[in-house]
């Protein structure tokens, strides 16, 4: 089916059929790889996305869904070659190694604190807690929320 | 396209009588795991997440009615009121699931590990499903046939939960293996009803569904002094309720956990959660 949607800001059309994942049409039809592919099932958050302004795995998004939606990318982040100040408090912070989890944990990382410019350390794992991380050990990605909210604030 | 994405429940029960083989989805996060990994593969998917009706709650009366389509992020923060059902809620997978995630969908997976399940059984809830033909009101316990087995009729589609507000402390508790993103390996509802003068005590993820545990019940109704909130309950109650509640459990092993830990889970948090509901009312809390 032909799913219209805003991605990045720029309206996209593209056909797929109705059970393809939200993710897989990200990656692979538009070629927006930063979301990235490992559990498929919603345990790590590597392919958060913003769907009509709320955080949510891609990978269980059915695209007709995002129809008419407006979808955002970690991609949006950046703006003219600038690294959002989350994306530098990651690397300030040295919050990223292999660097799989890092696109959707700066994406839940950027809604935390765009909702809650000054969160506790337990709202922090909280929110985060659908993202996971096996080389850090979490916290350098704490340092990091706190780098990037003095940055932000 | 846009029949099987419908934006009233009248539009959608037409959908759903013409597109049998549509595969309703409102969340999507239990359906779109089994596309991932090979175990679905739906023709069509009948999309639920923009049917207003499902996505509303409403409490007329003393009556609360939420719509299949609210999701757990929407709950916790909209039903506050609801203590035990926001607490489970709360502990559905993580913020991006919660964000996704439908009642409605743990409703109609229909896995005793539902989180939501328990806090619907203690509560006593109606689940009102509706085909183009008729709306349906029923008992929480006629509704779930089976583990993953409900009984809605494949013309129909769930509208949402219903049930009458108890006014007094509810606690919701689960156990797995760590806070976030974890299937219960047991869990528990404990609501207080002082009005009622009744306890009503919900088990999930050690049964074949959802189940009350009625003699703990029983006894709870009988031992509490309800004229005397002050008065601390006599230990050898509390150890027996728990050991009741423990008692209505039928669990079995499985990767989760073995049905021994489980019962033991159960005894355990039923007894803290007893207690913690008593203090609640003590201090009047609800």
């Amino acid at each position: 089916m032909l799913i219209r949607a805003t991605v990045n800001g720029v309206e996209r059309a593209v056909d797929v059929p109705p059970a393809t994942s939200l993710l897989t049409l990200l990656r692979e039809e538009l070629e927006l790889t930063g979301s990235k592919n490992a559990c498929e099932q919603g345990e790590c958050g590597s392919c958060s996305v913003w769907l009509d302004g709320e955080v949510v795995c891609s990978c269980l998004v059915p695209a007709v869904q995002a129809d008419g939606a407006d979808v955002r990318t970690v991609e949006a982040l950046a703006e003219n070659g600038d690294l959002h100040p989350v994306q530098d408090a990651f690397l300030a912070a040295g919050a990223v190694q292999c660097g799989f989890c890092t696109p959707g944990l700066v994406v839940a990382v950027a809604d935390l604190l765009a909702r809650e410019p000054h969160p506790s350390e337990e709202t922090i794992r909280e929110a985060l807690a659908g993202n996971l991380c096996r080389c850090t050990g979490y916290q350098k990605i704490i340092d990091a929320v706190r780098l990037a909210e003095g940055a932000l604030a | 396209m846009t029949e099987l994405a419908p934006r009233t429940l009248e539009d959608a029960l037409r959908a759903r009588a013409a597109h049998p083989e549509a595969v309703p989805v409102a969340g999507g996060t239990d359906l779109m795991v089994a596309v991932n990994f090979g175990r679905a593969r739906p023709a069509e998917l009948l999309d639920l997440s923009r049917v207003e009706e499902l996505r509303t709650w409403r409490r007329d009366n003393g009556r609360v009615f939420v719509g299949s389509g609210m999701t757990f992020a929407r709950i916790t923060r909209e039903l506050a009121s609801f203590r035990p059902l926001v607490e489970a809620s709360r502990s559905v997978g993580s913020p991006q699931i919660r964000n996704r995630a439908t009642i409605g969908g743990n409703l109609g997976t229909a896995s005793p590990a539902g989180d939501a399940l328990p806090v619907l059984a203690a509560y006593g809830a109606d689940i009102v499903v509706a085909s183009q033909a008729r709306e349906r009101r029923l008992p929480w316990n006629e509704f779930f046939t089976g583990p993953k087995r409900c009984a809605l009729e494949p013309d129909e589609l769930i509208v949402g939960a219903e049930w009458d507000a108890v006014a007094g402390p509810g606690s919701f508790a689960k156990v797995g293996t760590r806070n976030a993103m974890v299937i219960a390996i047991a869990g528990i509802c404990v609501q207080l009803d002082p009005h009622g003068r009744s306890v009503r005590v919900a088990l999930g993820s050690v049964a074949p569904t959802v189940v009350r545990a009625p003699e703990a019940e029983e006894l709870a109704a009988g031992a509490i002094a309800w004229d005397e909130p002050d008065r601390p309950p006599a230990e050898s109650f509390v150890a027996e309720f728990a050991r009741l509640a423990a008692a209505a459990a039928s669990p079995i092993d499985d990767v989760r956990g073995t049905a021994a830990y489980r019962r033991h889970v159960v005894e355990v948090l039923a007894r803290r959660e007893l207690e913690w509901v008593l203090d609640d009312w003590r201090n009047g809390a609800c």
